[in-house]
């Protein structure tokens, strides 16, 4: 359910009950079921494919669902046309209208709603400056960056004051820095409004840093849905595990509740595991290196192969002869270990997620 | 500098060959509609055009330029609009497309057949529908009228249309009906704030030029109409085929002339209009 | 888009492509049933007037003629109009701007224009240089300049030509080297393109023929329908149908070469 924090919650609950969408043959969507806490910002990621954005756009009313429900602060709405649902809707690019002002792109939807001329300025001018964008008001389409024009997408979908927004991959169409600086301006404006908002992204930091709940999706079903660090740290599933940041995969022996991974015994997420050989996914930041003359041998001595830097933290590959694992690493304690280092790694003992050959989740 | 005036000769063939097949007969045109029997400068070739036959001429050329312009347009626009709403991949959509590319070529003598060997008294449909009791000509045959003319040029206007309009509409992203759809609008308000703006530049564009492309026609009506016609391309026919070039030898130049201004105007505003499509509708 | 409203799209498309495909099918099935026709009203269907083509020899002189023609202006257009347009992209790019406003000048100087101003040019022609048919030549490459240009300047476009011929050079090519193995093997859609594109526009046209009284194609038809009717509109047809398969055949053999040249590996 929603974090009960403290905060301006002027949102709505939204449910999907049994969603689903079939074209043709395809099973798009299968009985999605997810309810949205008000205010909350839930962020469904998952592949191209996977059914996320067919959800969204069931919830925008501009496809029609097969089955199931979608309902608004107890209100069904299944059978309104987009028009009359009251959602705000950002899509992935291109969509300010290109013969209108950025200003006269935030008032259409007031023009629509047949508010005064008064009135309109004075929202759309509202809105503009609440994603900051007061001087730009008169800038055509053409003449905003990729970044800008979100933004007045962001005030045009928020000037109707609708009941539900809808951000269809906003940002997947600009570059890494403005990306992240646009991700957060949307957290702060959703925050400020207090809406109930609905993301959709195949980019997992994206998810895991604005959202208040993640619903990782795969195959037109929810794999997972949970508060980031809960879907980051505690993968229900492999596919969780494996789409959610990186993740090594290592081979080990289950035995009784515990797996055996080159010698380190590593508790269990799944309980009742038959025993017999498997895979455990260990994230790179569970595992960690000393660096030492005289090692000796052992399963988890190896040589640094490579040092990739990303920041704060560094990620160093390590060759153990018939393995490659990954360890993050703040990036001081990285720089002990160049390449061509002799080094020996640790298992922190995390719970971990194992996956068998038969259960391996294929891509659909 | 010698590098630059050996890059200049590598030009040099085009521009000698345009200057003399192109460049030259235009400025025969334009001087010598502004020149005297004699020489000097002269008005006087212009002054044939106010006789009652050459108004004539100019008001059935334009207004039939402009009839079948408007009209090749809408029904233009409305197949663009069905063919862009199929697959963009489809062969139907590729069929039509190649075919548009020869019909709207498709001016002239072949064209003036066709049209005859359907709807003339001796045509086709016109016999298979006598038969069966409608007489298309209850009041005479209008083939060879202005109507007649229309209808001939709408065969080569709607594909033009066509191939000219198509850009523009595959330029409408469907973001711009979800986002007025999820705003509140109905599909009238799309089409009367969204599609409609947005395209009317480009349609008007395309309508100008269709309009300079059934004014320069010559073919079509001459095949059509052997005795001649109130057209100007066939009052510059007439000139330059009779004897009566040398009774006015400036006359046919200055009607050339006065074709070309009327086209360069047309085709200016319709380049205008397409530089401001291509902002809208890349 | 509810399902109501794809229902109506849907009439509306048939409604549309039925009756402009009637508007358009009509006029060509007419000449075709024309062409057919027997000399009194009952008589059965024949081909007399196809085979009529054959056996007139004006006729055939002019197809020749027009065929000639056709020839030697898309070559012709090739020889001028490419070299140029590779020369002004690399040496002289101020020139583009130019050239692209010389090319498209055509557009504007309708063609029945033109002629009043290329008349007394002929008029030396003939005299001085030559009075053989083969002189239409001069005129038609500036007729077909506009749609050359746009097709080879999209062929260009495509490629990118600095980097490559910087390249053949460093190797040691010279001009025509560049021209001949660089630049023509990578464009061969826009090449066919252009060419396909004047041989079509040369085959068809009656205006500058007529009028500087020379006998092509066209022409010969026009003045046939005055004696043989059947036997012009057979030959008007066929010529029609044989546009139609060079464009068609352009259409698919361009959309496959673009593919394998400009954009590899691309998902179809």
């Amino acid at each position: 359910m929603a974090p009960e924090t403290a905060r301006n919650t002027a949102g709505v609950e939204v449910r999907l009950e049994d969603l689903s969408r079939r074209y043709g043959t395809v099973v798009a969507l299968d009985q999605l079921n997810l309810t949205l806490g008000p205010g909350e910002l839930v962020a469904l990621l998952g592949p191209s494919g996977c059914g996320k954005t067919t959800a969204l756009r069931l919830v925008a009313g501009l496809e029609e669902a097969n089955g199931g429900r979608v309902v608004f602060g107890g209100k069904d709405v299944t059978d309104l046309p987009a028009s009359k649902r009251d959602v705000g809707m950002v899509f992935q690019a291109y969509s300010l209208f290109p013969h209108m002002t950025a200003i006269q792109n935030v008032a259409f939807g007031l023009q629509l709603r047949r508010k005064t001329p008064a009135e309109r300025r004075r929202r759309a001018g509202e809105m503009l400056e609440l994603v900051g964008l007061s001087g730009f008001a008169d800038r055509y389409a053409s003449q905003l960056s990729g970044g800008q024009q979100q933004r007045v997408a962001l005030a045009r979908a928020l000037a109707i004051e609708p009941t539900v927004l809808l951000l269809d991959e906003p940002l997947s169409a600009l570059d890494a820095k403005v990306r992240s600086r646009l991700r957060d301006e949307i957290r702060r404006v959703q925050l400020d409004v207090g809406i109930t908002t609905l993301f959709v992204t195949h980019d997992q930091e994206e998810a895991l840093a604005i959202a208040d709940r993640v619903g990782v999706m795969q195959a037109g079903h929810l794999e997972q849905l949970g508060p980031p660090t809960e879907v980051y740290s505690r993968p229900a599933t492999p596919f969780v595990a494996e789409f959610v940041g990186l993740t090594n995969r290592m081979p080990g022996t289950v035995r009784n509740g515990v797996v055996e991974v080159r010698g380190t015994d590593l508790a269990l997420v799944q309980p009742d595991v038959a025993n017999g050989p498997a895979m455990a996914l260990v994230r790179p930041e569970a595992v960690s290196l000393t660096a030492d003359g005289g090692l000796g041998d052992g399963p988890l001595v190896g040589t640094v192969i490579a040092v990739a830097f990303l920041g704060a933290t560094s990620r160093v590959t390590v060759d153990l002869g018939d393995l490659t694992v990954l360890a993050q690493m703040p990036t001081s304690q990285a720089a002990d270990s160049p390449a061509g280092t002799r080094v020996r790694l640790a298992l922190r003992p995390d719970p971990v997620l194992i996956q068998r050959e038969e259960t391996t989740p294929t891509a659909s | 500098m010698r590098r630059l005036s050996l890059s200049w000769l590598g030009a040099l063939p085009f521009f000698v060959y345009v200057g003399l097949f192109l460049l030259l007969p235009t400025a025969i045109i334009v001087v010598g509609s502004f020149t005297a029997p004699g020489g000097g400068f002269t008005l006087a070739n212009f002054s044939g055009i106010d006789k009652p036959f050459m108004v004539r001429a100019f008001t059935t050329s334009l207004s039939v330029s402009a009839v079948s312009a408007v009209a090749g347009a809408v029904l233009g626009a409305i197949l663009a609009y069905a063919v862009v709403t199929g697959r963009p991949d489809g062969m139907l959509r590729r069929t039509i497309m190649s075919a548009s590319g020869v019909l709207a070529q498709f001016g002239g003598v072949a064209l003036a057949f066709a049209f005859i060997a359907t709807i003339s008294t001796v045509g086709f449909v016109y016999i298979f529908l006598q038969q069966h009791g409608i007489d298309i000509y209850p009041k005479g045959v209008w083939l060879y009228e202005p109507p007649g003319v229309t209808l001939i040029y709408l065969y080569f206007q709607i594909p033009l249309m066509l191939l000219v309009f198509l850009p523009a509409l595959d330029g409408i992203k469907p973001q711009w009906r979800e986002a007025t759809q999820s705003l509140g609008g109905t599909t009238w308000h799309y089409w009367r704030y969204v599609a409609g703006p947005l395209l009317a530049p480009a349609f008007l564009g395309c309508t100008l030029l269709l309009f300079a492309n059934a004014f320069s026609a010559y073919a079509t009506i001459a095949a059509l109409l052997t005795n001649g016609g109130p057209y100007v391309p066939l009052q510059i026919q007439a000139l330059l085929t009779s004897e009566s070039e040398q009774t006015q030898p400036g006359l046919a130049q200055g009607l050339a002339f006065a074709m070309i201004v009327i086209v360069v105007i047309v085709m200016t505003l319709y380049a205008l209009l397409q530089r401001r499509t291509s902002r809208w509708l890349q | 888009m509810n399902r109501s409203q794809r229902i109506k799209l849907r009439i509306f498309r048939i409604v549309v492509l039925v009756l402009m495909g009637a508007f358009f099918l009509l006029p060509i099935g007419a000449m075709l049933e024309f062409s057919t026709r027997g000399n009194s009203v009952d008589a059965p269907r024949t081909l007399a007037a196809w085979t009529q083509i054959a056996q007139d020899p004006p006729l055939l002189k002019a197809i020749g003629v027009s065929v000639q023609l056709a020839i030697i202006t898309s070559l012709g257009m090739l020889v001028l109009l490419l070299p140029t347009m590779v020369w002004i992209r690399l040496r002289l790019p101020r020139l583009r701007r130019i050239i692209e406003f010389i090319c498209l000048l055509p557009l504007t100087v309708p063609a029945i224009a033109l002629v009043v101003g290329l008349k007394p040019l002929y008029v030396w022609i003939n005299i001085n240089v030559t009075p053989s048919v083969q002189a239409l030549a001069f005129a038609y490459l500036i007729l077909v300049l506009p749609y050359s240009y746009r097709a080879l300047d999209a062929g260009l476009a495509a490629i990118d030509l600095k980097t490559l011929s910087e390249a053949a050079r460093s190797l040691g090519a010279g001009w025509f080297t560049v021209m001949l193995r660089i630049v023509v093997p990578n464009m061969p859609s826009a090449i066919l393109n252009a060419m396909l594109l004047s041989v079509a526009l040369v085959l068809g046209e009656y205006t500058v023929a007529n009028l500087l009284n020379f006998q092509n194609l066209q022409v010969a038809i026009a003045y046939l329908e005055l004696v043989n009717a059947g036997t012009s509109i057979a030959v008007a047809v066929a010529a029609l149908l044989l546009a139609f398969i060079l464009l068609m055949v352009l259409t698919l053999v361009g959309g496959r070469l673009q593919q394998q040249h400009y954009i590899p590996g691309q998902r179809t």
